[in-house]
């Protein structure tokens, strides 16, 4: 019997998502139970990386079987999803609104900072969004999407907070590192440009008798930029 | 507490703010000009007050910022003041710059976030019902009432018991907010913590109570539940089923605060003793209307010798 087919069935049956552990775990009970045969003891020691692999080969077969369902990966543990085609019908089955109110914009913004930059306190994240965050850190805290994870040996003491394994369920990720563009936000490095251009033409960025008066004739791009070389550099 | 929020249009603020501006411009962040753009904001900020809406103080900030930034453009570059301190790199343009990408940046991975989180509506997962086979579920644990709990710490503190003659002085290292943290912590990676599992790790007489006082106030707010299998079995504290909207948390720390000074007082004038109300009393051999003096009494029991 194939791995990855034993894995099938018990997260068919499964009543909550289960997490390759979890897994490994019903594999030792039925290799240690009584009646069990060669093919259950051959499975007692099975890796957890084993698993992995059986189970994704296993969402690889059922995306190529193109069936109205597939198996995903979120936070870690593995469950049987539907695809997002049969929504509307699926609504109509399930009736309630099932899940709570979509995110307000400062609360995706706020929750976008903490994701990529955890753990973050939240002086940063005012910082990064230039404004005062209490109330909807307090949103996504009671929504259970963010929580406090300790705290920053700075002056202080202030609480860090990091994303909930509630987090990633909620947008269906199978760990932090699925964030979309991961690695670019994580560090975010920002060039800094040779010379800002700022100045607006005609403005006295040259000492005064060097200063000429520009005619109102619309600025050619070079001559802003020539004017932006000149612009103060500190000197090293 | 209603969060302090000006909603001029859609503007979350000053950066959203510029970035609007700088998009209505359709140029690149790096090459805006930020003296027209000071220019525009402080154009809005007039808008705003004409419409007789209230700014925030973090629009009037960057307004001077800009200023700033705009004041310093109007001099010769040979007469610019150097800010003392101000160390190379400093440029205010630069760091404004720096800020809008940064915060544009994490602008659009927010919008990312929103596509998945719409995506995510739409997938169900199989939910079985439960096998018919099933054994049938324990009967419900009884409720735990105070005199247990007490019990219970008496016993942990009966380890102290022995070696607290030394005589030596300890400063208190523990605070009952720090012991929340730790308790909701344990409850978190487990389902369940017996009991004494709670004071595995203490040290001190003073830490069991911190633990013990943590507990009451985690009951208290309705996070976490007591239950025993059977009478006199080991209690188990797990997370409570239905926890709502937990009442301010920040409030109840302060108010245990309270609670841990009123030790000092005399027993049993603690009004209304908070930790002691919410807790069901099912099984006090006639002493429920002295609840709240058993707990207090046990308080200060607690800290003799």
């Amino acid at each position: 019997m194939e791995l990855k087919n034993i894995l099938e069935s018990l997260l068919f049956s499964a009543q909550k998502p289960l997490s390759t552990k979890e897994l490994r775990d019903v594999l030792a009970a039925a290799a240690g139970a009584e009646e069990a045969d060669a093919a259950a003891k051959s499975l007692a020691k099975a890796k957890e990386s084993d698993l992995t692999e059986a189970l994704e080969q296993l969402a690889r077969e059922h995306e190529t079987a193109a069936r109205s369902y597939r198996l995903a990966c979120v936070a870690g543990s593995w469950q049987f999803v539907t695809q997002p085609d049969y929504a509307p019908w699926l609504r109509a089955l399930v009736g309630i609104k099932v899940r709570p109110s979509r995110l307000s914009q400062p609360a995706l913004e706020t929750l976008a900072i903490i994701a990529y930059r955890q753990p973050i306190t939240r002086a940063e994240v005012e910082q990064i969004r230039g404004v005062n965050v209490d109330g909807t850190m307090q949103t996504l805290t009671e929504r259970g999407l963010v929580e406090a994870v300790g705290r920053a040996e700075v002056v202080g003491r202030p609480q860090i907070y990091g994303t909930t394994a509630m987090f990633l369920e909620y947008f269906g990720l199978r760990r932090l590192e699925d964030l979309p563009a991961a690695d670019e936000l994580r560090r975010i490095v920002i060039e800094k440009p040779p010379g800002p251009v700022t100045a607006e033409p005609g403005l006295a960025t040259h000492p005064p008798d060097q200063l000429v008066l520009q005619p109102a004739a619309p600025e050619s791009g070079e001559s802003k930029k020539s004017e932006a070389g000149g612009l103060p550099e500190p000197a090293v | 507490m209603a969060e302090y929020k000006v909603q001029f249009e859609v503007f979350e603020g000053p950066l959203d703010l510029l970035l609007y501006l700088i998009k209505k411009e359709e140029v690149d962040i790096y090459e805006v000009n930020l003296t027209k753009l000071a220019t525009q904001f402080i154009e809005y900020i007039e808008l705003m007050r004409q419409f007789d809406l209230e700014i925030a103080g973090e629009f009037l900030v960057m307004a001077s910022t800009l200023m700033y930034i705009k004041s310093r453009e109007l001099l010769p570059v040979d007469q610019q003041v150097q800010v003392e301190g101000e160390e190379e790199g400093e440029d205010p343009r630069w760091e404004l710059i720096r800020q809008l990408v940064e915060y544009k940046k994490f602008k659009d991975a927010a919008a990312r976030l929103q596509v998945l989180e719409g995506e995510q509506e739409n997938i169900f997962p199989r939910v079985p019902g439960k096998l018919e086979f099933e054994n049938a579920a324990p009967p419900p644990k009884p409720d735990v009432s105070i005199f247990d709990l007490l019990n219970a710490v008496s016993g942990v503190l009966q380890r102290f018991n022995k070696r607290e003659n030394v005589g030596e002085i300890f400063e208190d290292k523990w605070t009952v907010s720090e012991k929340i943290e730790f308790v909701l912590r344990m409850i978190a990676e487990r389902n369940t913590v017996r009991f004494a599992e709670l004071f595995a790790g203490a040290a001190s007489r003073t830490e069991v109570i911190c633990t013990f006082l943590a507990l009451l106030e985690l009951i208290r707010l309705r996070q976490l539940v007591c239950t025993q299998s059977e009478p006199f079995a080991e209690i188990e504290i797990s997370r409570a089923v239905a926890a709502g909207v937990p009442p301010a948390m920040e409030g109840g720390i302060l108010s245990t605060h309270r609670s841990t000074a009123m030790e000092d007082g005399p027993p049993g004038d603690a009004p209304g003793s908070p930790a002691s109300s919410e807790i069901s009393v099912d099984s006090p051999p006639g002493g429920t209307p002295g609840s709240t003096a058993g707990e207090t009494s046990a308080a200060t029991e607690t800290r003799q010798p």
